[in-house]
């Protein structure tokens, strides 16, 4: 039998004010990317505690994606600086958790940039096919 | 003096007139729309896609339609025309003329069950006759009001209908009446007319059937067309292998009258060619044109990627003078010239782009409104004062007063609004009724019960995902009682239809599955509210954005990631609670950013409205980029227009001037903002209540063509300056201009799109002021749009020598034995063309303030690619923010006209008066909470807080003193940074608690 090829899930944080209208404008222009995404809006980047990124992770995500406002763009002045300081704690983590640094990643999307956006999902979902299924995938 | 009346006409009620309604109606005015056709909507609603961002026309105008449905200060006037109007400013008494709809509007409930069964087919006008529908029909279905009438012309009175409606609503002896109405002003709004195709019968429009108008096309795009969006040939319903367009069909052309440009065209040609081959696999679509008029916000990169990724082919220079038939197979054949060739080409289709002109009920407008019109029968006005008619009180907006597109219509609707309320505005909520909700269920002690809405969105959605499979699969989802599909979700019957299933089914929670929450989750929060539910208990599951257009070559795989989606959006629906609504009062008052034309005409304007207006510029002297332009086209003193506009912002009391004034902070929300500002070496403090943008542009110093090396070689306004100062030399014997120095090119794509109107404007003053003069003008396209066009004609007729250059092959400027010498190669004739000027005039680029990096910052509000700013939505909301409460005018926007920056000058007052006019404001609920059993304290979440809106307090708790923190609502925002800061999830964002996260989260990893 021939294996189906594997396709990842990957859940995308998007914050409401610059990377949710960067997908939304990805989408208005056209630009095509796989449909391994999930977006969840939060208001802020800032808002998506590191728990629930863990968390994700270990109930069988294969990847995490945080997007915001580029620095300085934050609808709340200074949200996605502390997403950034927190990202390095995730990444921490994951090396205790036993999990590839690749499997998550910030990226600051802003409202005018839906080719990054598309760009940045089909990296995204290129560097999970291949590094293949989370190891805390069930089943 | 007369009494004032509260209350405004608005004549016309396509996209300009809904705008201005719903402007004036939110200001606190009484508003009768009136419409000669039995449903509004006007030409937008007959619209596939728009341009530049290929948005679905209806899905970005179906929330206004709604709106303008349901305004609670709107009355429709539908199936009614303007008779007689008497009186005057503040106080005018109108005669109106409803003709008789044959249906009771209060009981139809638009089930269109009638149509089903009446007997006589007509061409349908909504489809240009490229279908029929029935003598009792509604115009298009998601049209408002969502009632059908019955077109007396064709109606045979068999009674039929009568007999089918179940709500008795068909009245066959109802008649047409008159009725009067009082008003305080009007506004007229009645949009354009298509130029007649048969009076060019050399295109064998009506006599070729494969030849199409440019609207029979966008009605074959459209999903709701004759062909469900399939292009097919007339002849034979073939699919077309390609496709022609020509351009200027009814414009440009002085044959038949129509000397203007239509303004248009050239975009929608551009925008139906690329959705015309997504539609149709392999189809080739080639535009043959004169000028490319691809002067609006991020028209010239469309234009480009039309070029370059859809492989649309354009030929410039070309007015096709016939289109010849082959009577076999129906093929067409034209010729064209292509550089220095002529050449012939067979196509399947040829589309018209047909040109607009005057309503054709303009000379009636005339006659009963005693109103102005131009040689082409369009309302008459002044550059300085764009949206007024030539009677007091009477003021004008959208395609009436010239050609022009949805974005630029929309900010004159807004602009006519402020205008018309202006001399009204001690009249202000004297006539209108404050909307009520139903009260709010109580749905503490219920079970989640769910209802999804599924949305085709035409075939936006539906062409992609298999819409009925995930409505089948909804119904499965735990918690969900109800599950249906909509062609179009946020139409005003499904609105009815969404209230009417919360009640029947007991509804505690709705999910709607269609676009982004960005722009319709407001409509559709409102609607439940009707419902009797708390807005927040409202979730999204974006289908279209997110999903079928980013998938749309994978319908299965999209399919499967819609369901998804709706079982995530259904997990966090089921854990949503109602959030109570916070109230805050309003400063009723507005910062301006900029004194020049844009900034101090939206402060008299607030001035107007009745609120403080502070106006911060950061020269010492009010006037802005104006100051440098001496004349305008059309030949007025702009100088001493300015000044009168300087005068009366002094002298006016509401008007606070700041000058030579640094903005060093802002902070605060809507309603509420703090200014500090950097004055006459103090600092100030300023409370307002919203801010105005009119930060206005530059002009580009060029390091090309010798500017700065050679004095002779100036920028247009320095040019501008010696024309009027003497400075151009006696026996100056020859002037050279050369277009789009800066613009349109790689690091500044976009078109400056004033240049070239100000070079026709300086090259006819030149030859008035030396007739003898030489004056040459280098363009790539000569984009003169509108009433413009005439003054680009008596240039060419004057004399002024227009000589095309390509941009892989500009003009070479050198001096020779101390004489400039200009050399470019003329395209067509295939020849080198050698000048001598004695002045060379560059048309540079307007570029954005260098201060709007900083402003961006301030307010949270976002810039362009090329560093303009960006407005909410690039069609209907182009001077509001996505932060509430900023709004934005002039050049702030993009390059623009005196008239435009005016207009939308005027918008911005428009739009801020809908804020300013509220009593106290509902704020967006989104806050963050704490639970007092989980905080222990750890105050880890105050110094993250961005609003310092978190503080630490003691409380005492079965005789023990313990800690929590305590979050002031006003001054939280809903970041969540908190949430995500706490160890112990003790503070949580109302919405989006971790609870709701998670539940997504779950539900999306969920396999099925
Ligand atoms: S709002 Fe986008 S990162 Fe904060």
């Amino acid at each position: 039998m021939e294996e189906e090829e594997f396709e990842p899930l990957i859940i995308a944080f998007c914050c409401n004010w610059c990377s949710y209208a960067g997908a939304d404008l990805a989408g208005v222009s056209r630009f095509q990317y796989p449909p391994n995404i999930r977006v969840i809006r939060t208001m802020c980047s800032g808002m998506v505690h590191p728990n629930l990124v863990m968390d994700a992770l270990t109930k069988g995500a294969d990847g995490i994606i945080i997007c915001g406002c580029h620095i300085g763009d934050c609808h709340y002045l200074e949200g996605n600086v502390v997403t950034e300081k927190r990202a390095e704690a995730i990444e921490l983590m994951l090396e205790d958790f036993g999990l590839e640094p690749e499997r998550f990643r910030l990226e600051w999307v802003s409202a005018s940039e839906g080719d990054k956006f598309a760009r940045v999902m089909n990296e995204m979902v290129e560097t999970i096919k291949a590094l293949g299924p989370s190891p805390y995938k069930m089943g | 003096m007369v009494d004032k009346v509260g209350a405004v006409l608005v004549v016309g009620g396509g996209i300009a007139g809904m705008q201005a309604s719903l402007d004036l109606a939110d200001s606190g005015y009484k508003v009768y729309l009136l419409d000669k056709s039995p449903n509004i909507g006007g030409a937008m609603s007959q619209l596939d896609k728009t341009f530049p961002t290929n948005d679905c026309a209806m899905c970005i105008m179906a929330p206004k339609l709604v709106e303008t449905g349901r305004h609670h200060n709107i009355e429709l006037l539908t199936g009614a025309s303007l008779e007689a109007v008497q009186g005057s400013p503040g106080n005018f008494l109108v005669t109106i003329k409803k003709t008789a709809r044959k249906v009771d509007e209060t009981k139809c409930t638009g089930c269109g069950l009638c149509t089903n069964f009446c007997p006589v087919e007509v061409p349908d006008e909504y489809n240009v006759g490229l279908v029929t529908r029935k003598a009792i029909y509604v115009k298009y279905p998601q049209a408002v009001p969502a009632v059908v009438s019955i077109d007396l012309e064709h109606c045979i009175g068999c009674g039929i209908c009568e007999g089918q409606c179940e709500a008795e609503a068909i009245i066959y002896d109802q008649e047409e009446h008159m009725m009067d109405i009082e008003v305080g002003s009007i506004v007229v709004a009645p949009g354009f007319d298509l130029f007649d195709l048969a009076r060019k019968p050399q295109y064998g429009y009506g006599v070729y059937p494969n030849v199409l108008s440019s609207l029979e096309l966008e009605r074959m795009l459209s999903a709701t067309g004759p062909h469900a969006g399939m292009v097919l040939r007339p002849s034979d319903g073939e699919v077309p292998r390609n496709i022609a367009f020509i351009q200027c069909v009814g414009s440009r052309d002085k044959q038949i009258g129509n000397t203007y440009c239509s303004s248009v065209c050239c975009m929608f040609s551009i925008k139906e060619a690329i959705i015309a081959k997504e539609h149709t696999p392999g189809l080739e679509a080639h535009i043959f044109f004169m000028d490319m008029r691809a002067y609006g916000k991020e028209f010239d990169a469309y234009y480009s990627r039309a070029e370059e990724e859809h492989g649309i082919r354009f030929t410039r220079g070309n007015r096709i003078s016939s289109v010849e038939e082959d009577p076999v197979t129906h093929n067409l054949f034209m010729t064209y010239v292509d550089g220095a060739d002529l050449k012939t080409e067979e196509f399947d289709i040829v589309v018209l782009s047909v040109g607009t002109e005057a309503p054709v009920d303009t000379d009636k407008l005339k006659q009963v409104l005693g109103i102005d019109l131009n040689a082409h029968s369009f309302c008459e006005t002044n550059i300085f004062d764009p949206l007024s008619t030539s009677e007091p009180g009477i003021y004008v907006c959208g395609a009436f007063s010239s050609p022009k597109d949805i974005p630029d219509s929309v900010a004159q609707a807004s602009g006519a609004a402020a205008m018309a309320s202006s001399h009204i505005s001690t009249e202000r909520n004297k006539l209108v009724e404050i909307r009520e909700f139903p009260p709010e269920k109580d749905i503490s002690d219920e079970d989640s019960r769910i209802g999804a809405f599924i949305c085709h969105c035409g075939i936006n959605i539906g062409g992609v995902v298999d819409v009925p499979a995930v409505v089948e699969y909804a119904k499965t989802l735990p918690n969900v009682v109800y599950a249906e599909d909509n062609v179009y979700t946020c139409s005003q019957d499904t609105q009815s239809k969404i209230v009417e299933t919360i009640k029947e089914h007991n509804l505690n929670r709705v999910i709607v599955a269609s676009c982004t929450p960005r722009t319709h989750a407001p409509l559709f929060m409102n609607t439940i509210r009707d419902g009797g539910l708390n807005p927040y208990l409202f979730e999204m599951a974006n289908i279209r954005e997110h999903c079928s257009w980013v998938h749309s070559k994978e319908p299965e795989k999209a399919t499967q990631k819609a369901k998804d989606l709706v079982r995530m959006a259904v997990a966090k629906a089921a854990l949503l609670e109602p959030i109570p609504p916070i109230k805050i009062s309003i400063a009723k008052s507005a910062l301006i950013i900029g004194g020049g034309i844009a900034g101090m005409t939206a402060a008299l304007g607030i001035a107007d409205q009745g609120f403080d207006a502070y106006l911060v510029e950061k020269k010492d002297e009010l006037g802005g980029m104006t100051r440098r332009i001496h004349f305008a086209l059309s030949g007025e003193d702009v100088q001493a227009r300015m000044n009168e506009l300087i005068d009366k912002v002094k002298s006016n009391e509401r008007v606070h001037v700041y000058t030579k004034a640094k903005i060093k902070d802002i902070e605060g929300f809507i309603g509420s903002f703090m200014t500090t500002l950097e004055h006459e070496g103090e600092e100030k403090q300023i409370r307002h209540g919203v801010v105005l943008v009119a930060t206005g542009g530059i002009e580009l110093k060029p390091d090309e063509y010798l500017y700065g090396e050679d004095p002779r070689v100036v920028t247009q306004l320095e040019y501008e300056d010696m024309l009027t100062n003497g400075g151009l030399k006696e026996g100056t014997k020859s002037v050279a201009m050369i277009q789009c120095v800066g613009s349109r090119k790689e690091e500044r794509p976009y078109c400056s799109r004033i240049c070239c109107t100000e070079t026709i404007k300086n090259a006819l003053k030149t030859k008035e002021m030396m007739p003898d003069a030489n004056v040459y003008v280098f363009h790539r396209d000569m984009r003169t749009y509108g009433f413009r066009e005439n003054y680009y004609r008596e240039a060419a007729e004057k004399g002024v020598v227009f000589v095309r250059y390509y941009p892989e092959n500009p003009p070479k400027l050198t001096v020779n034995d101390g004489k400039l010498e200009l050399t470019a190669k003329d395209p067509f004739l295939d020849e080198e063309i050698v000048v001598s000027p004695d002045v060379v005039m560059l048309a540079v680029a307007t570029l954005p303030n260098a201060d709007n990096e900083d402003l961006s910052t301030f307010l949270k509000i976002p810039l362009t690619k090329d560093k303009f700013f960006l407005e909410a939505h690039m069609k209907l909301r182009p001077v509001d923010f996505a932060t509430e409460g900023v709004f934005l005018c002039g050049l702030a926007h993009s390059p623009k006209f005196v008239e435009e920056c005016l207009a939308q000058a005027n918008a911005a007052v428009s739009r801020a008066t809908t804020i300013l006019a509220q009593e106290e404001l509902e704020l967006e609920a989104t806050k963050s909470c704490v639970i007092d059993a989980k905080c222990d304290g750890c105050a880890y979440c105050v110094d993250p807080c961005p609003y310092d809106a978190i503080t630490l307090i003691e409380y005492m708790s079965d005789g023990a003193v313990k800690k929590t923190v305590d979050v002031d609502e006003t001054a939280c925002k809903g970041c969540g940074v908190c949430q995500a800061t706490c160890p112990k999830e003790g503070i949580f964002v109302r919405g989006f608690t971790l609870d709701q996260i998670n539940a997504m989260i779950e539900a999306a990893l969920e396999v099925t």
